[in-house]
């Protein structure tokens, strides 16, 4: 049932995507809109065959950027809040601090990183997993912190040990905000990784998107959409599965969202 | 491992909350003996769970001792359950593996593969005799809220526990499903012989499963009656309506009268 259902809004969403493109295309083609204010989407289906090697490099770089920096937030976001739950002094004097922190934007050190880290690729790393940082440790700690006391006490009447009351209950109790903040987390990877290519690069889809911007080539810059969309929505919905596989109670048991 | 007896002499519990001090019991005394059904009824707030907190360990009380077979109890015993009022199973664990989760907590890992397809055995033996046999392989999402709790029993039992402790198991039941549980518990307790604390509002519950009901005072709480039900078991339909259970139902719902508990417009 719930895979048919699936299948229908994909199919819905496909039509409906496919009845924007013409509307664009028919929009082009019937006012005559030049192409370097408006490509039509063909003329960006075919830029993206003719020049796929350049953007598939570009994109390659762009894509390790994310994923490195979304790996290091989670290698080190989820030992964090775990530190906070536990530690007195970690949540009540180093949580509040991070949650403030939260509030800078990161992009704005990303030139303070150039100094400090060099045009390098590892810049675009580091943003990357900054801002991928924050939602995940406190979707973290939230989820972490949400057992119940009765929960509680049903482990301590069951003689669990520390050990086993957290990974018994308290860490799969709190997987669906985990999961919360990664999908929040990856998306916001995409973002650190592409503006820090725009600030310091000269490599990656950033970088490319500048590069045809100052060329006046819209399609180009078209193409790079594109491509940074497939890999925000690739990324999010591999988030999602590898959720729906790790939690298949979570779900259902909300009515399959 | 057989059931013992419960020794709880001037027992007493009070609590240190942000408004100052909260005396919940007063000086409780009490036995119990070996394989019996023992119900306690009183008010709300009274401090019901707080005395079955106490005899299971989960907490301490702030003066007196309790005594299980001669020991002072001290945390959470080998050879107790409880049952909660909520049925607190764990939603990412099916059925079965929630109803495992005590053996998997000592020592009973995936590596035991012997011990491990007995021990499901026995698991969906216990799902059998509540009546959810198949349901093993479900999530408690997929259960109504009776067969959660049935479900909650079922974790409790398989520890084959000498003293059951339950605390308003039945409570978010409706009157329907409470009284078909009030007969499996029946059951189950003449199959599974221990010694059960039963916690609850009903005061007909109360004398059609026990052996004898303890009647709270307000808070601070402690017993003011003690009354035998000589009910013969196994009981049915038919002993709700001996003249000596609704003999015993108004004789508790007397003593709530004269505390001032129950008051008639
Ligand atoms: N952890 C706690 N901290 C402070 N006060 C508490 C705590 N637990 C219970 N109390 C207080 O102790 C009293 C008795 O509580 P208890 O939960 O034992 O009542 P109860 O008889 O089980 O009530 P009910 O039938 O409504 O469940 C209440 O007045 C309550 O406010
Ligand atoms: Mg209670």
């Amino acid at each position: 049932m719930i895979q048919r259902m699936n299948w229908r809004q994909g199919l819905s969403v496909s039509v409906t995507l496919i009845g924007m493109l013409a509307v664009w295309q028919l929009i082009c083609v019937l006012f005559a809109v030049p192409a370097y204010l408006l490509p039509t989407p063909l003329d960006i289906g075919s830029r993206l065959i003719s020049d796929g090697d350049v953007l598939l490099r570009h994109t390659g770089i762009t894509l390790f950027e994310i994923v490195a920096g979304f790996g290091l937030s989670v290698l080190f976001g989820i030992p964090a809040a775990v530190i906070i739950v536990y530690s007195r002094y970690f949540s009540q004097a180093v949580f509040p601090l991070l949650i403030g922190l939260q509030c800078v934007p990161m992009i704005s050190i990303a030139p303070l990183l150039i100094t400090w880290l060099g045009f390098g690729m590892i810049t675009q790393v580091v943003i990357a997993f900054l801002i991928a940082f924050f939602p995940i440790i406190v979707s973290a700690v939230v989820g972490l912190k949400s057992m119940e006391k009765e929960m509680n006490m049903l482990a301590m009447s069951l003689r669990a040990s520390k050990l086993q009351i957290f990974l018994y209950f308290r860490l799969p109790r709190a997987l669906p905000s985990i999961f919360g903040g990664f999908k929040v987390g990856i998306t916001l990877s995409v973002v650190g990784a592409v503006v820090a290519e725009f600030v310091s690069s000269d490599r990656g889809l950033g970088y490319l998107q500048l590069v045809a911007n100052a060329k006046l080539d819209i399609t180009m810059q078209f193409c790079v959409i594109v491509m940074l969309a497939v890999i925000g929505l690739v990324l999010y919905n591999l988030v999602g599965l590898i959720e729906r596989i790790a939690l298949p109670w979570y779900r259902a048991s909300r009515g399959g969202e | 491992m057989r059931s013992k007896e419960i020794v709880i002499r001037d027992v007493e519990k009070t609590f240190q909350t942000r408004g100052g001090a909260v005396q919940a019991l007063s000086k409780v005394n009490l036995n119990i003996e070996p394989l019996s059904f023992v119900s306690v009824v009183g008010p709300s707030g009274c401090g019901k769970s707080t005395l079955m907190n106490l005899l299971a360990g989960l907490d301490t009380p702030t003066g007196g001792v309790i005594e299980i077979g001669g020991e002072r109890v001290s945390g959470a015993q080998e050879g107790n359950a409880v049952v909660f009022q909520r049925d607190l199973l764990l939603e990412w664990r099916t059925v079965i593996a929630n109803i495992l989760l005590p053996f998997e907590l000592h020592g009973v890992t995936w590596l035991d593969r012997k011990d491990r397809t007995t021990n499901r055995q026995l698991a969906e033996d216990l799902l059998r005799m509540v009546g959810l046999e198949g349901f093993g392989d479900k999530y408690p999402f997929e259960l109504s809220g009776g067969m959660r709790q049935r479900v909650s029993i079922c974790r409790a039992l398989i520890q084959r526990p000498t003293l059951l402790m339950m605390d308003e198991p039945f409570g978010a039941l409706d009157a329907l499903t409470r009284e078909q549980m009030m007969y499996d518990l029946l059951r189950l307790y003449d199959q599974y012989k221990c010694t059960v604390v039963f916690i609850t509002h009903s005061i007909e519950e109360a004398v059609f499963l026990s052996d004898r009901v303890l009647v709270m005072s307000e808070r601070p709480g402690s017993v003011v009656r003690d009354i035998k039900i000589q009910l013969e078991r196994p009981r049915n339909l038919s002993t709700r309506m001996d003249a000596r259970f609704l003999d015993c139902v108004k004789e508790i719902r007397g003593v709530f009268q004269s505390q001032g508990v129950l008051a008639e417009v």
